[in-house]
């Protein structure tokens, strides 16, 4: 459990870290918590020939309100967005998701660029992303760039992050204030990690009908994924108990589920469809 | 003073150890140290074709590369030390390192030595080794057929033992009106200490001697073992077992590790250290259980029990362990029975070789694998004659009144009262109110179960010509010296070797009561070949039933002693003197009185002692008890079952356990904690899983699923107290009711939770996913 051989560099900013990043010419990686690349090195399934430490620059650290937006900097701990009063107030299901990675150690340490930068397929919070529209802010050798999150994961541990770039933040949209929002996780009891996680954001409108709502899931496949079909299936119909269960049943039918040691395929699509229904009768029915 | 002996006082050991000042086997530096690391093999059965060192022998800071050619006549085979007789045992020599064959993920192929721990590892990915594999045989019932693959060429059928106690006349079961016949797969689980494996070797050409810090539950028995195996003298090999995180059977085990550390050590004249590393531990740390159990209970339609009939086959992995061999034979098979009077008993076991890591003893070791198939068979047995479940136990307990009780296999159950903590267990539950709950609940389609376990358990190892009887090949005695400073200060010396248990506390509250003196006053010593002359370790419960009587009694003799020395100075008979909280007085004359210090002094200046007494006060115990002894208890489990994903959660545990006396609550109910995690952990997360290609694909904490302190409710504990008659102080042992009681008590919870569905039994660990589907199933979906 101890890494190979590899050089070490601090940087202070932003354009330092990019200048690191082309001197290593491919061979050096950002790192900032540690919570995902350490395991990797420590099995020396990665071996970089050099650290490039961003932990220490300030600018990437904090949220705040822009708009109807909230920009959380890419270095931000898990535990500082689950504590966080903006968040709290304006996206509260991001709040609840990154409550429930990992354990106090790994929240303290954690940080959320490094979380999507490593593009994990079980991770908690690629869901919460998901529903919240995030945008992930990138400076580049040619500057400032935004991507969607759905076109930045693109596959289990890829993204379209660019070559000598770095991660810097990451926006929020706030929901409509008459929306609510759950994030229901089933953990793996080894891991923690979610076998399931279903995010879903939404809200009635008058005469019960549905006017707003984003779901989104992840641990079940190689991605996290915006469940779209789902979410067409609700909107604009009246609120019922029969279509969110069917509405569970498209979202189990039509997920791509892995299977791994602990549950069988089949076994995923079962989980699906119940933690699906459950969070959406949560988000509706809980008041 | 109030009573030490029974009061709830906080570890002697923990401000040491949570101020960060313990002091474990990584912690200890010496000057010139260099590390070791070994190559471990990647494949569960392969011929080593080649080992190319020359590449790692350039990298920088290595000092020296091992291989098992290398070794050949230097370092003996690592042999068992339980050779249980009477059952054709044929033990496989385990080389420290592979010679030509490899018989595991994990076996060791090279040892590497380096400067620094760094180096050492980048030197062993340097290695360059040539396999050809093998086919392996995987899992105990297979490896047992004609055609499987050999893991020792010349051990026909894999058949390492084949052992049989106990008859049962035919016509007792061919005559039952009821039989029950289960299998029960009691799965392969990691002990997983949350410290791994260590050793550190330090040897002094001058004096010849070595030095071998490692850690072990026993470190005489690792001083005995292995200078047989380094061919080194007793007297020049010191062991020492610093602090250490936990061992629960998994560092009971004289490893080839161990071995070859010393032997480096020696080798090359400079210390070297070796720390296990965790994903290493998953392989090459002997793992527990992997027993299949085949049950068969016969009785009549009333309740009455009448014979069980068990086959145990044992995976016993590539090698015989340091205790494996006699985990399945004589701990399992002659508890079948359990805590009830059933006439007739017998087991047949069979230890099969497989290309897997060995197991070796796990917390309980046997005892909890016997308690889970008859508390199991139990349960269906009652479900069979539609009897309820704490009936059919009551109607079978061998009762108070026939003890001592000698079961059906023939051991003496020393004392017992099975109806006392059942009752106990059922008051804090309020069974009949559960069972109203139930019903009201099943009809909201809500499944809760209840499920039982009422446990006796063997421990307290034990009498040593027991021992050697069956097989064990060393003493169970214990030893104890208590030696008295001139200040009326006490260090006390103990052959057992606590890792976590908290002997430093309950033994020192033994000597404090026993002498009148304060806890800070009395320092213990453990661990130390050195400086405790024998002792035999800590596993099987056995610490303060032996070793904590051995400490009373060696206290006893100091008492002696010193009432002769507070006589003579007090002119007065012994036999008018008296000893309370520390002060010598003499019957019915006030103010004639020493203090334990006063005699402390007097007898280590010696100026004026009684005609030929000899000077300083000191005495030693070597208590050999008569018999081991038998905890029991009762367990309830309280779960919910999520029909809809098969999650289960447990709502409440409920545990009453008789372990004698009592030294301490507090530290008790911590072992009873811990027991019920592992135990739970058995029946509901942990298990080591194989492919077919014998590679172990639970190889680390993501996968392999410990129990966390989140999954368990309160534990709600109690005590009742039936003292034993093998030792003066009365006590049994509680480091393993908690494992051996959970695991049957959780899974008839579950089954009981899942009686509307006509399920009687789920193979462990019970993931959501075996209970969905047999719910799913069940509903014919």
């Amino acid at each position: 459990m101890i890494p190979s051989k590899f050089d070490y560099v601090r940087v202070n900013s932003i354009d330092e870290a990019i200048q690191q990043l082309k001197q290593f010419n491919g061979e050096g990686m950002l790192i900032a918590g540690g919570h995902s690349l350490v395991p990797l090195l420590k099995f020396r399934l990665s071996e970089p020939g050099a650290l490039i430490d961003i932990s220490r620059i300030s600018e990437l650290k904090g949220v705040r309100k822009e708009g109807d937006r909230i920009v959380i900097g890419a270095l931000t701990t898990h535990f500082q967005i689950a504590n966080d009063p903006i968040v709290k107030e304006y996206i509260p299901v991001l709040s609840e998701t990154v409550r429930q990675i990992g354990d106090l150690q790994v929240r303290n340490r954690g940080t959320i660029g490094g979380n999507i930068a490593h593009a994990d397929p079980a991770a908690d919070l690629p869901a919460a992303a998901f529903v919240l529209d995030a945008e992930i802010a990138i400076h580049g050798e040619d500057g400032p760039e935004t991507m969607n999150i759905d076109s930045f994961i693109v596959g289990p541990l890829i993204t379209m992050l660019p070559e000598n770039s770095v991660l810097t933040s990451i926006s929020f949209a706030i929901p409509p204030a008459h929306t609510n929002a759950e994030y229901l996780k089933f953990s793996h009891p080894a891991s923690g990690y979610p076998v399931i996680g279903v995010a879903v954001v939404a809200g009635v409108g008058e005469n019960d009908v549905i006017d707003y709502i984003r779901i989104a899931i992840t641990g079940v496949g190689n991605v996290a994924y915006r469940a779209t079909s789902v979410e067409e299936k609700l909107l604009g119909q009246t609120l019922s108990q029969t279509l969110l269960k069917e509405a569970a049943q498209l979202a189990a039918e039509e997920g791509d589920m892995a299977s791994d040691l602990f549950t069988s395929e089949d076994y995923r699509r079962n989980l699906c469809k119940v933690y699906t229904e459950r969070a959406l009768k949560s988000v509706f029915y809980s008041n | 003073m109030k009573k030490v002996v029974g009061a709830r006082l906080k570890r002697k050991e923990d401000p040491k150890l949570i101020t960060g000042n313990g002091y474990f086997s990584d912690d200890i530096q010496l000057p010139g140290m260099l590390h070791a690391a070994i190559l471990r093999s990647p494949h569960a059965h392969a011929m080593i074709k080649s080992i190319n060192v020359e590449e790692a022998l350039k990298a920088p800071g290595v000092v020296a590369i091992y291989t098992g050619k290398d070794l050949e006549g230097k370092i003996g085979p690592v042999p068992s030390s339980w050779l249980v007789p009477g059952c054709n045992l044929k033990e496989a020599p385990q080389y420290p390192l592979a010679i030509d064959r490899v018989r595991y993920v994990g076996d060791g192929v090279a040892l590497v030595i380096a400067e620094g721990r760094y180096a050492v590892r980048d030197a062993m990915y340097l290695i360059d080794v040539e396999y050809e594999t093998l086919s392996p045989a995987v899992g105990q019932k297979q490896s047992m057929q004609i055609d499987a693959p050999l893991v020792h060429d010349d051990i026909e059928n894999n058949i390492a033992f084949h052992w049989k106690a106990g008859e049962i006349p035919e016509e007792v079961c061919e005559n039952a009106e009821v039989a029950i016949r289960q299998s029960f797969y009691i799965q392969r689980v990691a002990p997983s200490p949350i410290e791994t494996r260590a050793a550190i070797g330090q040897y002094n050409p001058g004096s010849g001697e070595l030095t071998l810090w490692c850690t072990s539950q026993n470190p005489h028995i690792h001083r005995m073992v292995l200078s047989g195996v380094l061919g080194i003298s007793e007297a020049k090999l010191r062991v020492i077992a610093p602090d250490m995180g936990g061992g629960f059977g998994g560092k009971i085990g004289v490893y080839p590790d161990e071995a070859l550390v010393g032997y480096a050590a020696r080798d090359l004249g400079r210390p070297v250290k070796w720390i296990e590393e965790r994903n290493e531990h998953f392989t090459a740390s002997n793992y527990g259980r992997d027993e299949v159990l085949d049950v068969e209970l016969f009785g009549k339609r009333d309740g009455t029990l009448g014979a069980i009939r068990v086959k145990n086959t044992h995976n016993v992995g590539a090698y015989l362990s340091t205790m494996g061999p006699g985990v399945s034979t004589i701990d399992f098979g002659l508890m079948v029975t359990g805590c009830y009077k059933i006439p007739y008993a017998s087991c047949e076991t069979f230890g099969v070789y497989t290309n897997t890591t060995p197991t070796d003893a796990y917390r309980g070791a046997g005892k909890p694998e016997a308690t889970y198939q008859i508390e199991r068979a139990i349960d269906l047995f009652a479900k069979e004659i539609g009897m309820d479940p704490i009936e059919l136990r009551r109607k079978n307990f061998v009762q108070k009144e026939e003890f001592p009780f000698t079961n059906a296999q023939g051991l003496l159950y020393d004392s017992g009262d099975y109806e006392k903590p059942l009752a106990k267990a059922l008051e804090m539950l309020d069974y009949n109110k559960f069972r109203e709950t139930q019903k009201e609940l099943r009809k909201q389609g809500k499944l809760i179960g209840i499920g039982f376990s009422t446990y006796v358990e063997l421990c307290g190892f034990g009498p040593s010509k027991v021992a050697g009887a069956i097989g064990f090949q060393g003493g169970v005695w214990e030893n104890a010296t208590v030696r008295v400073h001139p200040s009326g200060k006490v260090t006390v010396y103990s052959g057992t070797s606590p890792h976590g248990q908290g002997h430093a506390t309950t033994f020192g509250q033994v000597v404090a009561e026993k002498l009148g003196l304060p806890m800070d006053d009395i320092e213990l010593v453990f661990g130390d070949t050195k400086a405790i002359s024998m002792g035999w370790g800590t596993y099987g419960s056995r610490s303060v039933a032996v070793g904590g009587t051995a400490v009373s009694i060696a206290t006893d003799r100091v008492i002696e002693k010193a009432k002769k020395i507070a006589a003579h100075e007090l002119e007065a008979p012994v036999e008018d003197l008296v000893f309370e909280k520390g002060i010598f007085s003499v019957k019915g004359a006030q103010g004639f009185e020493r203090t334990f210090q006063e005699i402390a002094k007097s007898a280590n200046m010696a100026w004026n002692l009684p005609e030929g007494l000899e000077p300083s006060l000191e005495a030693q115990s070597f208590f050999d008890p008569e018999n081991f002894v038998y905890p029991f208890g009762a367990h309830i489990a309280v779960v919910e079952v999520d029909k809809e994903t098969g999650q289960i959660e447990v709502k409440r545990y409920v545990a009453v356990d008789d372990v004698g006396r009592v030294i301490n609550p507090l530290t008790a109910e911590g072992q009873v904690h811990g027991g019920i995690a592992q135990g739970i952990g058995q029946a509901l997360w942990e298990g080591a899983v194989y492919n077919e290609e014998g590679q172990l694909l639970t190889g680390t904490f993501m996968d392999y699923a410990l129990p966390k302190a989140r999954f368990f409710p309160e534990i709600e504990t109690a005590f009742t107290e039936t003292l034993s008659p093998v030792n003066p102080l009365g006590a049994k042992g509680i480091g393993e009711t908690g494992t051996t009681a959970s695991t049957p008590a959780i899974m008839n919870a579950v089954m009981d939770a899942l009686e509307p569905y006509g399920i009687k039994d789920i193979e462990m660990p019970l993931t959501p996913e075996k209970v969905w589907r047999a719910i799913s199933e069940s509903e014919g979906k």
